[in-house]
């Protein structure tokens, strides 16, 4: 395998890593099959594996993610694609209603054990319908692991942590982030879910971030380094189980907290990041917890307006500059 | 579709007597889950399945013990057909620790996993593409189980009834779609929002699924047609559409006197009552009234027992609302 891999590729690989050291690991999806998926995430799995491990899907998403309930809940370990995480909104009552809510209504009586992957995020320009951030939909509901990798590596080392957690995972693959590459994962990599990763250490302030702002966030703190602001960058990784002891550690050091989400500002995730700095870390903090995430609208199509809509470079650049001479 | 002729079931009286009584048991239940809820004692809704026993019962007789069976939030009577103990059922209704679901459930959700019974859902026609994922499972694991969604008129309108039949048909999967068409969805006749005169069976053509219309308050039919049908499935064949036709004696749910029923209708209904019609099929088969009553008595003291072990149990556990949200038995989030 290649010392460098790309991130799509490091999805098919941490599923093909999975699917050989587990027969009852078995994927689902739109297009996964010998088409490899759109996003070609799935490349190669048809062929190694065939059709009884990769099962090709009509446009039936709650068929889709019901059917792996129902097969994670009688000793499967199903992979379930929904092709983009806007399509969460079809099957939402699987992700709502019914997996998160079947162990805890039964007295624990089953467990389901499934992942459901999906393309995230904004950045290509596909409009309102197909480049959404919904991460903060999952966090809203109790019962669900949030995991959203921002490196090849950790995409193929979160995979293996998803798939053999016997709790279900939404998976989010960043859609900016497909062509960004990355030192591929060594052998047996896992990735525990719940452990994020200070991705730059730093001094002044603290950045968190999550998937594709985590790259915006490391480029603003290698501009920033050159006027003397020391920002720390760390990955969460997941947002369930949420690290807030690595969070509110680094805020104890640096005093300074900017939080840089992709979701929207109105009930974004950094919502809950900032309560809980602000209840628990409140003696540590020497500014405002200040946030950068998408503006409360739908995202455009054009490039030049969803640039004025998500977070950028010079956004977050800007927001440390503010946060730093407070 | 065609019905399948009452002259040709075949059953002995010993099985049939001990499927009376199990009905028995599941009216008694119901009416007791009633009793309970207006004494107070019962909180939130319930959803009774009276009239609908022979639909479990006969179906359950002709599946194997780790075959899957999905049900709705009307699903007292297939807890209890798989196995579950009337005291469980009851104790769940009302908050009791020795509830199936450690009252975390209630009516809406009984469940027995032990038995396969793998829950009673309350979003209608969330069950069928689980049940269908059962069934993909057990054709995974080579396992030759079937996989049985129950599910009301009201569930063959929602599109998760057309996505699990599609994608069963496309699978060749051994699952088994029986809907319990009591003719009315909640407080609406079914007919008359609906496109087609039976509402299962007549769309299961379009998905390539052979279907069939029996008569649901006739246990030994529902048997013989559920058999079948999973035959069909263990062999490769395919899933299958049972459209069961029944009458639910009490309302939609607690709250429903269900006035907008015609009275001749209600009196028709009653003279098919599941347990009527066994009886007569008892009494062909030469089973003595004695007998017949003697099965009654054991049901009735049994519901008795039930109900007063039921409240005589302790309530939940104050630390269980935290627990079982994940496998690990927590509910922690954050570090």
């Amino acid at each position: 395998m290649a010392d460098v891999i790309t991130y799509r590729e490091a999805v098919a690989e941490g599923l093909a890593r999975e699917m050989r050291r587990d027969s009852s690991v078995v994927c689902l999806g739109e297009d996964i099959g010998a088409a490899g998926g759109v996003f070609k995430t799935t490349t190669g799995l048809f062929a190694e594996f065939g059709a009884d491990r990769v099962w090709d899907t009509p446009i039936s998403e709650q068929a889709i993610v019901g059917v792996a309930m129902g097969a994670a809940m009688t000793g499967m370990r199903p992979v379930a694609e929904i092709m983009f995480s806007d399509f969460f909104a079809c099957c939402w009552d699987y992700l709502a209603n019914e997996i998160p809510k079947i162990r805890y209504m039964t007295g624990g009586q089953v467990t389901v054990p499934l992942v459901v992957r999906t393309a995230n995020g904004g950045g290509l320009g596909f409009g309102a319908q197909h480049s959404q951030a919904v991460e903060n939909w999952t966090l809203a509901i109790p019962g669900l692991k949030i995991a959203a990798p921002s490196t090849p590596a950790d995409v193929t080392g979160m995979m293996a942590a998803a798939i053999r957690s016997d709790d279900p995972v939404v998976f989010f693959e960043h859609k900016g982030l497909f062509a960004s590459k990355g030192p591929a994962a060594p052998p047996g990599h896992v990735v525990e879910l719940g452990r994020a990763a200070v991705a730059r250490q730093g001094d002044d302030v603290t950045l968190v971030a999550l998937a594709a702002t985590v790259p915006l966030a490391l480029a603003a703190a290698a501009r920033l380094a050159g006027e003397q602001i020391s920002a720390e960058v760390i990955d969460l990784r997941c947002l369930v189980p949420l690290d807030m002891a690595t969070v509110l550690a680094s805020v104890q050091r640096t005093s300074r907290l900017l939080i840089v989400e992709e979701n929207p500002y109105q009930g974004g995730w950094g919502g809950t990041v900032a309560s809980i700095v602000a209840d628990e870390g409140f003696e540590s903090l020497d500014a405002p917890i200040r946030r950068v995430a998408a503006a409360c609208v739908p995202l455009p199509f054009a490039d030049a307006l969803e640039q004025l809509v998500i977070p950028t470079v010079d956004s977050v650049t800007n927001a440390v500059r503010t946060l730093a001479a407070y | 579709m065609t019905a399948v002729d009452a002259g040709q079931a075949v059953i002995g009286a010993d099985e049939l007597l001990a499927l009376y009584e199990q009905m028995a048991v599941i009216r008694r239940t119901e009416k007791a889950a009633h009793d309970l809820f207006l004494a107070g004692l019962v909180k939130g809704t319930t959803h009774l399945a009276a009239g609908h026993e022979a639909v479990a019962v006969g179906a359950s007789a002709a599946l194997r013990p780790d075959d899957y069976v999905f049900a709705t939030y009307r699903g007292h009577h297939h807890a209890m057909a798989r196995g579950a103990t009337p005291e469980e059922c009851l104790a769940e209704l009302m908050s009791k620790n020795t509830g199936l679901c450690h009252a975390k459930g209630g009516s809406m959700h009984l469940t027995k996993a032990s038995a396969g019974m793998l829950g009673s859902y309350a979003i209608v026609g969330a069950h069928l593409p689980m049940a269908a994922g059962a069934a993909w499972s057990a054709r995974l694991r080579g396992s030759s189980q079937v996989a049985v969604a129950f599910f009301g008129d009201g569930a063959t309108n929602i599109g998760a009834f057309h996505e699990a039949l599609n994608l069963a048909a496309v699978w060749a999967l051994p699952v088994l779609f029986v809907c319990e068409n009591n003719l009315y969805m909640e407080y609406t006749p079914i007919g008359s929002v609906t496109a087609v005169a039976n509402p299962a069976a007549d769309r299961a053509p379009a998905y390539r699924i052979p279907a069939q219309v029996i008569d649901g308050n006739d246990v030994v039919l529902v048997k013989n047609a559920v058999a079948a049908a999973a035959e069909r499935a263990r062999s490769g064949d395919g899933p299958t559409v049972l459209e069961a036709l029944t009458y639910r004696h009490f309302g939609h749910s607690r709250t429903d006197p269900a006035t907008y029923r015609p009275a001749e209708e209600v009196e028709q209904w009653l003279r098919r009552d599941p347990l009527e019609l066994a009886r007569a099929r008892l009494e062909a088969l030469g089973v003595s009234g004695e007998s017949v009553a003697a099965a009654d008595q054991r049901a009735e003291s049994a519901v008795v027992a039930a109900v007063a072990a039921a409240k005589a149990a302790p309530g939940p556990d104050p630390g269980d609302a935290l627990t079982d949200v994940w496998a690990d038995g927590g509910s922690a989030w954050r570090t």
